[in-house]
């Protein structure tokens, strides 16, 4: 009974977060027409430029080197398996289908999560603990409007980006793999896999680093928005913006891949 | 009489089984500047956050121009608000943005004035409280005392009736505070806001103050004018303003500790 209570309550607690994820998620989708340049609030598609430029301009070169190095390793091993079957070719499949779907969307998710899930709920805490944001409350402006819509639209349009950026750099450490080989040409590799892989294939990465995207982004506000007390909080809710983005990330791709799965988009 | 601008009634509010507000009701005229004083922990800025509608009480009810802000629709709300201007004790300026950029948040936002017209406000606000070359400064390049004065022009910029001040003077040397009631006094007289004062320092309250109300252990004991605050023969306001120690709590259970401490448990009983 004792372990049945634990276990629902953890589950109930679980449902419970994902529900205000989701509803704090809906407010900012409503809000961030306001964000847009020219239709939106004068000014204020300036302050999503900087969260781009923050977020996705700015994680660049650690999303390149990660997908770099997660490429060459995948290459190493797939193709040390696959040599044993005279398959090495297939190593260029194993790769760019990898990255595609699956690793290149991924790989970006843990990138931004470390880097700007725990930045925004450690500046959204900060900002709590300093009555920054009650200040806006008390000026008539929704802190949701003001501080999360940017950060999510900006979210929502660079990690996209990232993603297929990562893809990119994932491919071409494949490319490398495989020219010291099989001396293969980089041309050569790049028509083997434009083959191989599909539109679908990016397309289902790209839309699973739209829901990797709007869960880091609105797990990140979240817990700075419920930062209660002083400096310590701040770090504790950016430790656990980082494990809860990371966790809901890896439940999210498990839901997704399935779907895919079960509607044959593979 | 006329009617109050803020009128607190019966306000409840529980913290986790404690009462930090008990059935407190408070008038505030148009005009007044009223300084709520009370020790820490006396539920001042409690009420404080209640009269601006951060917080929903437990039971009772705030008015704000004969408007319920519990109860009233968001858009009278936010009507409210902007009449309503709060200097925070914490000045919670936004780091990101200079100072100037800080005061123009308001207009920018919230009117739709012209951004020439918004800079020529902007200037005089910071003008007003002696900022007018420190525009384009951080936040975090000022001092304490310049904060305070930056996030009094931007809780102005709207021309609010209502201004509400959480502990200005706190940590403040005496001449910079005392720069801060001058600049209350000011904002009185110049544009007759009404002022709410929330703070602990006497004699701050007694420069700037109509009238005085005094919280402990989260009732109101006593509200009136200067002169009938200073004849009080209440004894927590006798004790507030001849700054008389409350005596270190000794209980029974402290003492039994020490005793256990010192291992005479066993020979006292």
């Amino acid at each position: 009974m004792n372990i049945l209570e634990t276990v629902g309550g953890g589950v109930n607690r679980g449902l419970a977060y994902v529900g205000g994820l989701t509803i704090q998620f809906w407010s900012a989708l409503r809000a961030s027409p306001r964000v847009l340049p020219v239709i939106g609030r004068r000014g204020r598609w300036r302050e999503a430029l900087r969260q781009m430029s923050v977020v996705g301009v700015n994680a660049l070169p650690m999303v390149g080197i990660m997908s770099v190095c997660t490429g060459f390793i995948l290459a190493m091993q797939a193709g040390a398996e696959l040599r044993r079957f005279g398959a090495l070719q297939y190593v260029m499949d194993t790769v760019a289908i990898g990255f595609t779907r699956e690793l290149g969307p991924l790989l970006t998710a843990f990138v931004v999560s470390g880097r700007s899930g725990s930045a925004f709920s450690a500046e959204i805490g900060t900002m709590v603990v300093t009555s920054e944001i009650d200040a806006l409350r008390t000026m008539a402006l929704d802190p949701i409007e003001f501080v999360l819509a940017p950060r999510c639209l900006a979210a929502m349009i660079v990690i996209p980006c990232l993603s297929v950026m990562s893809n990119a750099f994932g491919i071409l450490a494949g490319a490398a793999f495989m020219h010291m080989e099989t001396n293969l040409r980089l041309s050569m590799y790049l028509q083997y896999v434009a083959d191989s892989i599909y539109l679908r294939d990016v397309l289902t990465g790209v839309l699973k680093s739209l829901v990797f995207a709007a869960i880091i982004v609105n797990v990140g506000c979240r817990e700075g928005f419920r930062v209660h007390g002083g400096p310590d909080a701040v770090g504790r809710a950016a430790t656990s913006a980082v494990v809860w983005s990371t966790f809901l990330v890896i439940l999210a791709d498990v839901f997704f891949t399935a779907i895919f799965y079960l509607l044959h988009w593979h | 009489m006329t009617n109050p601008i803020i009128s607190v009634e019966d306000l409840t509010v529980v913290y986790g089984g404690r009462r930090v507000l008990d059935s407190v009701s408070l008038d505030i005229q148009p005009g007044e500047v009223l300084a709520l004083l009370g020790g820490s922990g006396s539920g001042k800025t409690t009420i404080l956050r209640h009269i601006i509608g951060l917080e929903r009480p437990y039971s009772g009810t705030v008015r704000i121009r004969g408007i319920d802000i519990n109860r009233c629709s968001p858009k009278e709300l936010k009507a409210i608000r902007r009449t309503l201007g709060v200097a925070f004790q914490e000045c919670a300026l936004f780091n990101s943005l200079s100072i100037e950029e800080n005061v123009a948040l308001p207009l920018r936002e919230l009117t739709g004035l012209a951004d020439p017209v918004i800079e020529i406000m902007t200037y005089m606000k910071l003008a007003a409280v002696g900022l007018g070359d420190a525009g384009k400064r951080l936040p975090t390049e000022l001092s304490g005392g310049m904060k305070k004065r930056a996030a009094v022009a931007r809780a102005t910029a709207l021309d609010p009736e209502i201004l509400v001040f959480d502990e200005p003077s706190a940590g403040l040397d005496p001449i910079v505070a005392a720069g801060m009631d001058e600049l209350i006094l000011l904002l009185k007289r110049a544009f007759h806001m009404t002022i709410l004062v929330v703070t602990h320092e006497l004699a701050s309250a007694f420069r700037v103050a109509d009238r005085m109300a005094m919280l402990h252990q989260g009732s109101l004991i006593a509200v009136g004018t200067q002169d009938a605050f200073r004849a009080s023969t209440h004894p927590r306001i006798r004790q507030f303003l001849d700054r008389v120690p409350d005596p270190i709590a000794q209980s029974a259970a402290v003492d039994h500790r020490f005793r256990e401490l010192a291992g005479m448990t066993g020979a006292t009983q």
